[in-house]
């Protein structure tokens, strides 16, 4: 399997990264190199092997349900470019 | 429309997908609060504001939520489940992705039985996974921008689906009732839909009976059983009228608006819905034990299915009286601890005062029934007093007022200190009442010849003055017995 030049400028819009031609071209080059390696393992038999959801085989830890966190927001919001009555504000957005 | 019918050959196939907040005290993967109302960003930690080096941890009570729910609707409580990345870009989603379940889910299949009209169908459940909730975007009262409150990212969620076994809008609101009482029933969730905390989405295509399926549509964010039912009859409506014009339905996501009554599509990107799940690097797989389930199961409460059989079988309630005495967990809690202070003999009587009396007056009041001022014990002896003829009904629903307005003491036997206090015991020896009846009938001398003539009419006024001079405390059928004997 490889990818077109049209799949890695859908790929890099869905990720909002602003791509030249130049860089789509690279970008597709490294991309088809890495499905080979990919391919390549493909070539593996594994039938009746459950595909793992994380390299490390061992299950999530769990925390109790208890409120640990204290109001950090002044400290927070000193550190962000804009804020008014609490809120961060950012370039309008409506859907 | 009727539910279940065919609209003019057409059938109606309606999926929904809903969002209850779980009853959680933090968040799913921090340790913030998620208390509702608080000031903005407060309730917004480190790694809910997505902070570089910040990593997930998952909240157990989430997870034995989502257990209790797995149990409640038989589904099977996944031994394995995984945690995926929603990749999409808004304001109100630092990360960049929403942590949710994609191909592993925590709960598969269920069901839930729903109540339409007289029959009840079985809804087939699809799954329910766990993710975080988004924050919220205020675009109102700031010029060009948007403000931004992330209290409520990463409230614990858990995303229930439905197949899409519903046919009409009234079942859909059948089966949202259903889930919103069951989910409050066992606990998980507070239900409270004004502040979001249970929200549907429906999916709502037509077809041509035994048909392919129609292209659906997807009404988003319906916060009341209302909305739910105005939306989806809007929606059918325009899906048949656009196709028997010749017109193609195209998939969208949809808006209701409850001011024009109507459904429009949200402007949305061709690629808006490409959200590129993959498993989340930052969380191992959740693996919940076998004793784990099983203990849970050992504290689900008795489940409204059950608990309404029960009180069929054990109080001989109607199936009507019996569904709605178990609408909620605290009415049914009620009701059990009523007619244990009342007896068992007592059921009917004691389902009908819960079901009007009770309910007008908590209704009216908008309270819990578990905050009554007359609580169940009070109502049970009170009711046992009708039972055994020391009161009348009428006279029990006075010193019913009397309780609620906080006479008779906090103590279970306040209807009985306020028979003692007031002389409010009936009157039953049959002497007694016939000296009233005499004198009645010796004062209403017209009234007398007027029934002597065949008015019937003047019977009943004879019954009013002589329960008026008993002051209500005679067996008004007693009074019928003595008055058409005196007078036959």
């Amino acid at each position: 399997m490889s990818l077109t030049l049209e799949q890695v400028r859908r790929v890099a819009q869905l990720a909002r990264i602003d791509i030249s031609d130049a860089e789509a071209d690279t970008a597709l080059g490294e991309l088809n190199g890495i499905f080979s390696l990919i391919e390549a393992m493909q070539a593996a038999d594994t039938a009746g092997v459950a595909p793992m959801a994380h390299a490390l085989d061992i299950a999530q830890r769990l925390r109790d349900d208890r409120v640990s966190e204290s109001d950090q927001r002044a400290a927070f919001q000193a550190v962000a470019p804009e804020t008014a009555d609490g809120l961060y504000l950012v370039p309008k957005v409506i859907e | 429309m009727k539910h279940g019918e065919v609209s003019s050959g057409w059938e109606v196939v309606i999926g929904i997908e809903t969002h209850a907040q779980l009853a959680t005290q933090s968040k799913i993967f921090s340790g913030a609060a998620t208390a509702f109302g608080a000031a903005p960003n407060v309730q917004a930690c480190a790694v809910d504001l997505a902070l570089p080096g910040v990593l997930p941890v998952l909240n157990r009570g989430a997870v034995e939520c989502a257990i209790r729910f797995g149990l409640a609707v038989g589904a099977e409580v996944a031994e394995r489940s995984v945690f995926a990345r929603k990749n999409y870009f808004y304001p109100d989603l630092p990360k960049g992705y929403q942590i949710s379940q994609f191909e592993a889910p925590v709960v598969i299949g269920g069901q839930l039985a729903i109540q339409v009209g007289d029959s009840e169908k079985i809804i087939r459940l699809t799954r329910a996974h766990l993710e975080e909730d988004a924050g919220k975007s205020l675009h109102e009262d700031f010029q060009g921008q948007s403000g931004i409150d992330l209290n409520r990212a990463g409230t614990p969620l858990l995303e229930i689906v439905s197949e899409p076994d519903l046919r009409s809008s009234a079942e859909a609101v059948a089966y949202a009732r259903a889930l919103h009482a069951l989910v409050r029933w066992i606990g998980i969730c507070d239900g409270n839909m004004q502040e979001g905390s249970f929200r549907c989405d429906a999916n709502v295509s037509v077809r041509r009976p035994g048909g392919p399926l129609g292209t659906r549509r997807e009404i988003k964010n319906l916060n009341s059983f209302r909305f739910m039912q105005q939306a989806i009859d809007y929606e059918v409506r325009w899906q048949i009228e656009t196709l028997e014009d010749g017109g193609r339905i195209q998939q969208a996501t949809v808006l209701f608006d409850p001011d024009s009554g109507e459904t429009r599509s949200m402007r949305s990107k061709e690629d808006a819905h490409d959200y590129r799940y993959f498993p989340d690097p930052d969380l191992l797989p959740l693996v919940i034990a076998r004793d784990w389930v099983e203990r849970t199961r050992a504290q689900l409460p008795e489940l409204p299915v059950a608990k309404r059989a029960r009180f069929v079988a054990e109080f001989g309630l109607s199936d009507y009286d019996a569904t709605a005495l178990t609408a909620s967990l605290e009415i049914a809690n009620y009701y059990e601890a009523a007619v244990q202070a009342a007896g068992v003999a007592s059921a009917k009587p004691c389902a009908n005062w819960v079901m009007v009396d009770l309910a007008a007056r908590v209704n009216r009041e908008g309270i819990d029934f578990g905050d009554a001022p007359v609580s169940a014990a009070q109502l049970g002896r009170l009711l046992a007093r009708v039972a055994d003829n020391t009161i009348s009904n009428n006279i029990a629903k006075k010193i019913f007022d009397a309780i609620w307005a906080g006479e008779g003491g906090t103590g279970e036997d306040a209807a009985d200190r306020i028979i003692a206090a007031q002389g409010l015991k009936q009157i039953t020896d049959t002497g007694a009442i016939e000296a009233l009846i005499d004198e009645v009938l010796a004062n209403n001398a017209a009234m007398v010849a007027e029934f002597r003539a065949g008015k019937e009419k003047a019977f009943n006024a004879l019954v009013g003055q002589a329960m008026k001079a008993t002051k209500g405390k005679a067996n008004p059928q007693q009074v019928n017995q003595l008055l058409r004997s005196k007078l036959g």
